[in-house]
């Protein structure tokens, strides 16, 4: 599909009015390319390290507990919280539910607190059994 | 030539397109995120609940079947959904015939060689072949 340009292109990100359901869905987008890039990338060298032995596994475990390695981690468990809530969502509103303008804004605003809640909790659990 | 049953927007695309697959990739997006709810909280409650995350209990874990079975299943849906999500993030955005091509090809041949290595990995643990 070639675009002609001297035809507009419609509305995109710069003209709509920001909303919880429009910065949801665009979370949800990206959280999602992060978990397949990132996350998928971060799980098969945990996968290979774990099959190579303990030296690769401690290698993979160090790189993890150091500050960046830490930021991924946290950083992927929000993802994978917050792309499995809005995910839920986009469920309930492929069977035609949810769309009630003040429904819709409550549960993306519920995405994004329930994300942030189970991210803080998972570590809280992490770091308390790791003592 | 809609079939019987296609009262719902879904029924009435499924079999259709130039390929005949109609909604079938949009429903197989939908299909393996419902099954990843379960098997991603499956695998954090899993790590979690581990006594620990050193190399001798995790490959312990994953020599049992409850481990390397669910495990199996996770590294192969969350690789499907994640080719397939990634490919509506690119046509969406990369109309170009050949660099679509390129861009679906690469997650495409990406994809299924991760998750030949994640399974490669995860049989070689679960087998006990692991150094």
């Amino acid at each position: 599909m070639s675009r002609n340009p001297d035809r507009p292109l419609s509305p995109h990100l710069t003209i709509w009015r920001w909303g919880p359901g429009m910065l949801v869905s665009i979370i949800h987008r990206v959280t999602g390319s992060g978990l397949a890039v990132v996350g998928l990338a971060v799980l098969t060298w945990w996968l290979w390290a774990l099959a190579a032995g303990p030296d690769a596994y401690q290698s993979f475990a160090t790189h993890a507990s150091r500050w960046y390695g830490l930021v991924v981690l946290v950083g992927l468990t929000w993802a994978f919280w917050q792309h499995l809530l809005s995910g839920i969502r986009h469920l309930v509103m492929d069977i035609g539910a949810g769309f009630d303008l003040r429904v819709n804004k409550l549960f993306a605003v519920l995405t994004l607190a329930g994300a942030l809640f189970l991210t803080a909790l998972t570590w809280f659990i992490a770091l308390g059994v790791s003592q | 030539m809609t079939g019987e049953g296609s009262s719902t927007p879904l029924g009435r695309v499924r079999g259709l397109g130039s390929a005949h697959h109609g909604g079938g990739h949009w429903l197989r997006e939908r299909l393996t995120s419902a099954a990843l709810v379960l098997l991603g909280i499956w695998l954090v409650a899993s790590l979690l609940m581990l006594p620990g995350l050193d190399h001798k209990t995790v490959a312990g874990w994953l020599r049992s079947a409850s481990g390397a079975v669910p495990m199996a299943l996770f590294v192969i849906t969350a690789f499907v959904h994640a080719i397939d999500g990634l490919k509506v993030v690119v046509d969406d955005y990369v109309h170009e015939a050949g660099n679509n091509i390129f861009l679906n090809g690469l997650i495409l041949f990406a994809g299924i060689g991760g998750m030949a290595v994640a399974l490669f990995s995860l049989a070689k643990v679960a087998f006990g072949a692991a150094a």
